[in-house]
């Protein structure tokens, strides 16, 4: 893959209900324009996103992923955000462990308020990955695969 | 029908939709009641929706406020009227009738889909009152974002005035701001909905307009007919006439007799309904007085010409040199067969003066000589010529005369020049090409043989005023004289002229010869004949005759329709309301056009203004002060593809029945720009609080950037000036305003985490962190952000050369001093809502001197008018929790009136059953919304619903204007039901604010809701990738399969319905405990009261007098009186809770006696009143020196009348505030207080001295603190560092303490030393936090669910809490706190049912290893493993649907219904 220009990364974002997935309305209701390369799964709240999902995800050959929440002290279901905290930290050790690019899971708190916020980290979630190439890793190459 | 009367309405009426309106609303509609939301404004949300953060937490504002707006915005049994205002209230307790007015909004919510469009087509931009005033918004509008109704809103006071002004009411300030926005098109055409002369009236239109045009007011007028002007010249460069598409032609026929502006006004607007027009024109051109009698240097014939053309391409028949009733008679018109006539011939006859020598050879009439000069026929000019009279015929006679030749030529008036009615600019002009002008003047004879040689004119002098209200000119005795003439003009007036064709048409005339017809409707006696201009009203204006032809057309249509002629409308329909002078506007003269230098003019006929370039004319147009804020340019109407601007909406006025009113009307913030010392208003960097939250807002008007207003620099240093507005004694506003000095550190903290290295700084008198964790936030501000805070009054606060601004302060210790600072925030205090108070004043509720409402007895939501109840600020200032808990305490109160009507009026869904589909193969729908152009106008929605049809399980896709209009709604139903569909796809907006409505639409069409997914193609697609409308295709077909691929694996959820005990647990028996309970039972359900000692009472047993001053022990005798005799509760002494079991709706309790006797008890909802206690001490030799005391035992002894004692010295803050016990025990400083009151008052040579660190007499108990400090209390400050020191000297007791105004210390003999010590939570907390699964903060007291929007739930549903055991708080507080628990208690047991499942965790028990990880996870206590089966089990109405749990599950055995692994993984793999 030398021709990084064309590379379109696709990014998947797991958001939270309450406030990011709010934030990312505010984005598009105030016109904050960023690069279309993400897909967003609407979760109650980023506690629910399980880690497996991120690495399923990753092994079906998405570039990246977006996990986003409440910040601490707002989430709508009192702590879920602090449990999403943990769990993705241990998840980015160990995928630092298997020797995953840093930069293919990204963790963000993002609040209703925000949508210039959700905009940027969009833009930079892109460009991050963007830059990594596609990524390949997890993706499990089998030759009759249907 | 008595019979009936008795039971009250079920129904409440709560005004102001602020978060205490939301509250109280939605705890009345829970407990089922009927709920009319009144709130003045377009949306709801009030306030807090302009809030950052909020203090303490620094949660989100919008975030924890907007799903309460959903929440009441959809409620069944909430009816929120905006808009709206309550006028009168009639009637009683129980039964009142209430009206309410609601003012237009312009838009109809129902229709209005948010799209924004018409917003982006507004050309008016006007202060953002949202904003802070720091940025703008356009006419139409939404307050904020996620507003309810989520519908848009125009702003419109009155008709502007420069459209009032005009005859023809030709939507000036509407084209002015398109010409600005630089929509010329949309100008012009907006121009001729009421003229069709745009270039002639640019030019020659006497302009009312101008001479009321509010901007005059400031400086000089818009120049709004030049810009016309500009406008008409755009639209002649153009080459094609804008004209709106004429009505298709409807067979009838329209005769026009007259081809002035009169007649072919009404020609043009005829045509344009689809009349064939023929027009009738005396002379060999049309244009009546237009071309006749206006000269070609004011309006160029090429102008005129092509004006007239557009009608000719309308299709209008313009035929010239026709005499009717010569040329052709009126019978060869009817024979023609004409359906109707306009007769608009003018007044081309000229009025003589009527003196000897007007018929010489030279005297000719100014109408005459125009008629001639203008027609390029042959008119001789003298040397010297005379023009008699002042009007603007003679003005352009004379200044024709001039160009013809003429050496001189003398205007001879005979008043002086004021009382001219040429226009001045008229006037001016003539007088700059040399026209001479003889005043006070008037022509006795014209002399000459058959020839003028000159004329014999009579001196006049003024004299007392005419009917015209002009001074009457009088003969000055033996003062005539001669002047030579060769030519002399008579300008004197014009005069009918159609005798005879009036007859000939049947319309009659007056006594001064103008044809009789009606002035509005031009209507005449004959049946089809209709008259207008200055042939009725004799000469008029040229607009005035334009305005006269556009209602004759208007007439004439109603009338071959057969309709009424005058319904719907009046001549002069709104009256000039000029309003207030606006301020702060700098001056900027208008623009004038240039001129042709007049030694050029005066030698032609060419051009004399030459008109605005279009840089000139946009800067020009920009003045406009927008002073009907809408301009009625009808552009929304245009682009508004639902259909919902309606700009006809009227005023409306109801009368609703209600059982009782809460009002929470809110509160104004202090209008700073009169306290001048600050400077706010003066200096663009003093911004007040309100504004620094908008600074502060990431959705606010610099996007979360902390920005200076003047210029946009990042400030380095901040300062904060409290108590602006408040405990003003000079201004009249002594109290405290209980909110500033929290938001103030808040804003500072805040800021200080946008901006690096921001210095803070807060000026203060008393920092009041008075509240539940406010003393640890002041102290995390003070220590860990490193905010300064200044003990310290500001002066004043000035601007340098710089821009940098000065603070000059007094602090407490040294001298004054000034400080430099790039930003001053003023924190400014609250006022009771101004229009509320003339409202509640209305309603007969009473006001105290401050403006707030009176509360009788001790209830603090009451008023003095029973039925009627407050809340929130109007009550009196207060923050976010006390507002809410008042709300809900109103609701208590609301509901224990109407206890007997619950459920009367509340209304319940009915939907057909539902269709059972879990066994059918996946039948999609998908539904792909345009939403107008915000999605269709970057996505190719056709393609994607084309694409949509191929997506497996997909069996109908299409594609709508709007998926969420009514009528599409009515097609999914018709759609599912014709192709069985089981699944339904939305790709359109945001779940957030759309899923419910689409899934309440497949509700109705039998399918379980849950049945549907939304693809968010415009929030996350279209609107974010405007520039890319190819890849926002691509991707609205991902997201688009992405919700297919999840919808053919979505399962219906069902919900489970719960019975509820309706009855209440209520721990604790002091004064909250009683509260609640008695609430509780007022309302109708059954208590038990448990209290662990041998009577009721708890805490108010020790007190003396309560914060008000009133008989504490007689309130406590009361309350128990009041328990004990209630049938519905049941008291347990000397017991406790030992043992909770179940959940929300169904708990049952184990209480036990100290006998040990238990019993066990069923209750749907359980209230947590145990109290705090008492703080001890042995600080300051407390315990060891009979006259060092704490505050309790002080009560004590003033009431038993023991107390001997001169000087008295209270220390405030003992243990509190620091180490050990860090919080502020709130009630020490308003007791010290009132004790201190009491002290000064009892003995007058009683001195008494408080030693504090902040005097913390929030609110209104500032009252208190200064009436103290008035009589003599002498009040000094100490340090956390530098405590007071106590010490025994024989006889003496000495304090010791450094007095930092004196400098230096200070040694006091005291009598008696009296310690605040403060309140610590109850020991037994914690055993009951256990018992109950609730927590405890970390002081010890219970922690509510939200600190700002649940202060008296608990987050395990039905437990609730009220009183000192969620925190210290005064007895007014606790009570209210004790209601709001109650009423919360009560829409818990006021079900019969519950309703529990949906999106809940199910555990596959077969999967589960009872591990327990989940219950560790799980807030809310919803899943446990049960100890027998070793498997979690979850009790689905606890269960909030989070999913952390699930995540959490190591063996997959739990799983949230609607967010399976399966459904999300489905979405991940499509994509």
């Amino acid at each position: 893959m030398s021709g990084d220009g064309d590379f379109q990364p696709r990014v998947l974002a797991f958001l939270c209900h309450w406030c990011s997935y709010a934030g990312a309305d505010l984005a598009g209701i105030s016109r904050l324009q960023y690069p279309p390369n993400v897909r967003v799964v609407r979760v109650p709240c980023s506690g629910a996103v399980n880690p497996l999902w991120i690495l399923k995800a990753l092994q079906r050959g998405v570039d990246g992923v977006l996990v986003s929440g409440c910040h601490p002290g707002d989430c709508h279901y009192l702590a879920g955000n602090y449990v999403a905290r943990r769990r993705l930290a241990l998840l980015k050790d160990l995928l630092d462990y298997v020797g995953m690019e840093p930069g293919r899971v990204s963790f963000s708190w993002v609040s209703a308020a925000e949508g210039q916020k959700f905009a940027q980290i969009i833009r930079e979630v892109t460009e991050t990955v963007r830059a990594l190439g596609p990524g390949r890793k997890l993706v499990k190459e089998v030759a009759t695969d249907d | 029908m008595a019979e009936a009367a008795r039971v009250p309405v079920g129904a409440v009426m709560v005004v102001g939709g602020g978060i205490a309106g939301l509250q109280a609303a939605l705890d009345l509609a829970e407990s089922g009641f009927y709920v009319y939301l009144v709130e003045r404004s377009p949306s709801i949300g009030g306030m807090m929706a302009r809030l950052d953060k909020t203090f303490p937490t620094n949660d989100c504002a919008m975030c924890i406020l907007s799903p309460k707006l959903v929440e009441c915005g959809r409620h069944l049994n909430i009816e929120v009227l905006t808009h709206s205002e309550l006028v009168d209230l009639r009637g009683q307790p129980g039964d009142f009738t209430a009206v309410v007015r609601t003012a237009p909004r312009y838009v109809d919510p129902e229709k209005c889909t948010g799209c924004g469009d018409c917003e982006k087509e507004c050309p008016v931009r006007v202060p953002n009152e949202y904003e802070g005033y720091l940025s703008q918004r356009r006419a139409i509008y939404r307050p904020f974002p996620q507003a309810f109704p989520n519908a848009y809103s125009i702003e419109k006071s009155s008709v502007p005035l420069c459209q009032a002004a005009c005859p023809s009411g030709v939507h000036a300030q509407g084209y002015v701001a398109l010409l600005a926005a630089g929509k010329y098109r949309e100008a012009v055409a907006l121009i001729k909905r009421d003229t069709p002369f745009p270039a002639i009236c640019g030019r020659v239109c006497n302009h009312p307009c101008e001479a009321n045009c509010k901007r005059g007011l400031v400086d000089e007028p818009v120049a709004i007919a030049a810009l016309k002007r500009f406008l008409g010249d755009w639209e002649a460069a153009t080459g094609e006439p804008i004209v709106p598409d004429p009505a298709p032609p409807n067979g009838k026929k329209v005769a026009v007799v007259g081809g002035g502006p009169a007649g072919l006004s009404c020609a043009f607007y005829l045509a344009l309904r689809g009349y064939g027009v023929t027009v009738y024109e005396a002379a060999e051109r049309p244009g009546g007085m237009m071309v006749l009698g206006i000269p070609a240097y004011r309006l160029p014939r090429e102008v005129l010409d092509t004006e007239i053309e557009a009608l000719r391409r309308l299709g209008v028949e313009i035929r010239c040199g026709v005499r009717v009733g010569e040329d052709i008679t009126v019978e060869d018109l009817r024979r023609a067969g004409y359906d109707a006539y306009y007769l608009a011939v003018g007044a081309h006859g000229a009025a003589r003066l009527g003196i000897p020598g007007e018929h010489l050879e030279g005297v000719i009439s100014g109408v005459e000589f125009l008629r001639r000069v203008n027609l390029g026929q042959p008119v001789a000019v003298g040397e010297r010529v005379a023009v008699i009279g002042g009007g603007n015929v003679a003005m352009d006679a004379a200044r024709s005369a001039l160009r013809l030749g003429a050496r001189e030529v003398w205007v001879l008036y005979r008043r002086s020049r004021n009382e001219m009615p040429a226009a001045p600019w008229e006037r001016e002009a003539a007088e700059a090409e040399g026209v001479r002008f003889e005043y006070l003047i008037a022509p006795l004879e014209v002399l000459g043989g058959d020839r003028v040689v000159g004329l014999r004119c009579q001196r006049m002098r003024l004299g007392a005023p005419d009917a015209s209200g002009r001074r009457r000119p009088e003969p000055i005795p033996g003062q005539q004289l001669e002047m030579p003439f060769d030519t002399v003009i008579q300008a004197v007036g014009q005069a009918p002229h159609f005798a005879q064709l009036a007859s000939s048409f049947g319309v009659p005339v007056d006594s001064r010869g103008w044809m009789k017809a009606d002035v509005l409707t031009g209507a005449t006696e004959v049946p089809g004949v209709f008259a207008g201009g200055d042939a009725v009203t004799g000469p008029r204006t040229l607009i005035e005759a334009i305005a006269a032809g556009k209602r004759a057309a208007e007439s004439i249509h109603r009338y071959l329709e057969g309709r009424d002629l005058h319904e719907g409308r009046q001549l002069d329909p709104v009256p000039l309301v000029v309003g207030e002078v606006p301020r702060g506007i700098p001056r900027a003269p208008r623009a004038r056009m240039p001129e042709l230098p007049v030694a050029e003019r005066v030698r032609s006929f060419a051009e004399v203004d030459r008109g605005l370039d279009e840089e000139a004319a946009r800067a020009e147009a920009a003045r406009c002060l927008a002073c009907g804020v809408c301009a009625s340019c009808y552009e929304c109407e245009r682009v508004c593809r639902a259909e919902a601007v309606r700009h006809q909406d009227r005023e409306r006025v109801r009368e609703i029945r209600v059982g009782a009113v809460v009002l929470c009307p809110g509160f104004d913030v202090l209008d700073a720009r009169g306290l001048e010392e600050y400077g706010l208003g003066k200096y663009p960097d003093v911004v007040t609080s309100v504004q620094f939250e908008r600074i502060l807002s990431a959705s606010g008007p610099y996007e979360g950037h902390v920005r200076r207003p003047s210029d946009g620099r990042v400030p380095r240093r901040i300062a904060f000036v409290q108590c602006v507005g408040s405990r003003d004694v000079r201004r009249g506003r002594t109290y405290c305003s209980a909110v500033c000095c929290m938001y103030a550190i808040k804003e500072a903290v805040i800021a200080k985490e946008h901006v690096g290295d921001l210095e803070t700084t807060i000026f203060y008198m008393d920092m009041r962190a008075y509240g539940k964790d406010f003393e640890q936030y002041y102290r995390r501000a003070r220590e860990e952000y490193g905010v300064r805070f200044v003990p310290a009054k500001v002066q004043r606060v000035t601007q340098g050369a710089d821009g940098s601004l000065k603070v000059r302060f007094a602090p407490e210790e040294g001298e004054v001093t000034e400080e430099e600072f790039d930003l001053v925030v003023l924190s400014v205090g609250m006022a009771p809502e101004e229009g509320a108070r003339r409202l509640a004043e209305r309603l007969g509720i009473q006001l105290d001197e401050d403006g707030f409402p009176v509360s009788p007895g001790r209830d603090p939501v009451a008023t003095s008018r029973p039925g009627v109840f407050v809340c929130g600020p109007f009550a009196g200032p207060k923050d976010i929790p006390e507002t809410v808990v008042e709300a809900s305490a109103a609701a208590a109160a609301a509901g224990a009136i109407l206890a007997p009507a619950r459920g009367q009026l509340v209304r319940e869904k009915e939907y057909p059953p539902e269709r059972p589909v879990e066994h059918d193969p996946p039948r999609i729908g998908v539904f792909v919304c345009h939403c107008g152009i915000n999605i269709g106008g970057v996505v190719d929605v056709p393609q994607v619903a084309e694409y949509a049809r191929s997506l497996p399980g997909v069996v109908y896709a299409e594609h709508n204007l709007y998926t969420c209009s009514q009528d599409t709604q009515q097609r999914i139903k018709e759609l599912i039901a014709e192709y069985a569909l089981n699944r339904v796809v939305v790709a359109s907006c945001s779940p957030r604010t759309h899923e419910a409505l689409f899934q309440e639409t497949i509700r109705e069409a039998g399918l379980n809701p849950h049945l549907f997914q939304m693809a968010n193609i415009r929030d996350q697609c279209s609107w974010v990738h405007m520039a890319q409308p190819e890849q926002a295709t691509a991707k609205a077909k991902d997201l688009v399969r992405m919700a297919v691929a999840r919808a053919a694996l979505l399962r219906p959820l069902r919900e489970v319905s719960v019975p509820v005990t309706p009855s209440v647990l209520v721990i604790g028996g002091g004064p909250a405990g009683m509260t609640a309970a008695l609430e509780v039972a007022r309302q109708g359900f059954e208590v038990h009261l448990v209290e662990q000692r041998a009577e009721l009472g708890g805490h108010l047993r020790q007190l003396g007098w309560t914060a008000d001053g009133s008989d504490a022990e007689e309130l406590c005798r009361h309350l128990v009186r009041e328990v004990e005799s209630n049938a519905r509760i049941r008291v347990y002494l000397n017991s406790q809770v030992g043992r909770v079991e179940g959940f929300v709706g169904n708990f049952r309790s184990l209480i036990r006696d100290h006998r040990g006797h238990t019993r066990e008890v069923e209750h749907g909802a359980i209230i947590v009143a145990t109290g705090a206690v008492p703080a001890s001490t042995d600080e300051y030799l407390c315990g060891s020196h009979p006259r060092v005391i704490t505050q309790l035992e002080l009560e004590r002894r003033l009431r038993a009348g023991e107390l001997d004692a001169r000087r008295v010295v209270f220390i405030g803050c003992v243990g509190s505030r620091e180490e050990g016990r860090p919080y502020c025990s709130r009630v020490c400083c308003i007791q010290t207080v009132k004790c201190a009151l009491k002290l000064l008052e009892g003995d007058g040579r009683r001195e008494v001295y408080l030693l504090y660190r902040d005097v913390r007499t929030y609110g209104l108990h500032e009252e208190a603190y200064r009436r103290a400090r008035e009589r003599g209390m002498v009040c000094i400050r100490y340090q956390e560092g530098s405590k007071p020191e106590v010490r025994a000297e024989e006889d003496a007791l000495l304090v010791r303490c450094y007095d930092p105004i004196l400098g230096h210390s200070i040694e006091l003999e005291a009598d008696l030393v009296v310690l605040g010590t403060g309140l610590d939570p109850a020991p037994g907390n914690r055993q009951l936090a256990q018992l109950l699964k609730v927590p405890l903060n970390q002081d010890g007291f219970f922690l509510e669910a939200h600190v700002k929007l649940r202060p008296v739930d608990f987050a395990t549903d039905g437990v609730f809490v009220a009183g000192t055991a969620h925190a210290p708080k005064l007895l007014p507080e606790v009570i209210a706190q004790a209601k709001a628990a109650a009423a919360r208690a009560v829409t818990v047991v006021s079900r019969t049912h519950i309703r529990a499942g949906g999106v809940v965790t199910t555990v596959n028990e077969a999967r589960c290893t009872g591990c327990g990880t989940c219950e560790s996870i799980c807030q809310f206590g919803a899943i446990k493993v049960d100890p027998e089966r070793q498997v979690a089990r979850v009790e689905p109405a606890l269960c909030k649907g989070c999913g952390a749990c699930v995540a959490g599950c190591r063996c997959g055995a739990a799983t949230l219904q609607g967010f399976t692994e399966e459904q999300i993984m489905a979405e991940v793999a499509a994509l």
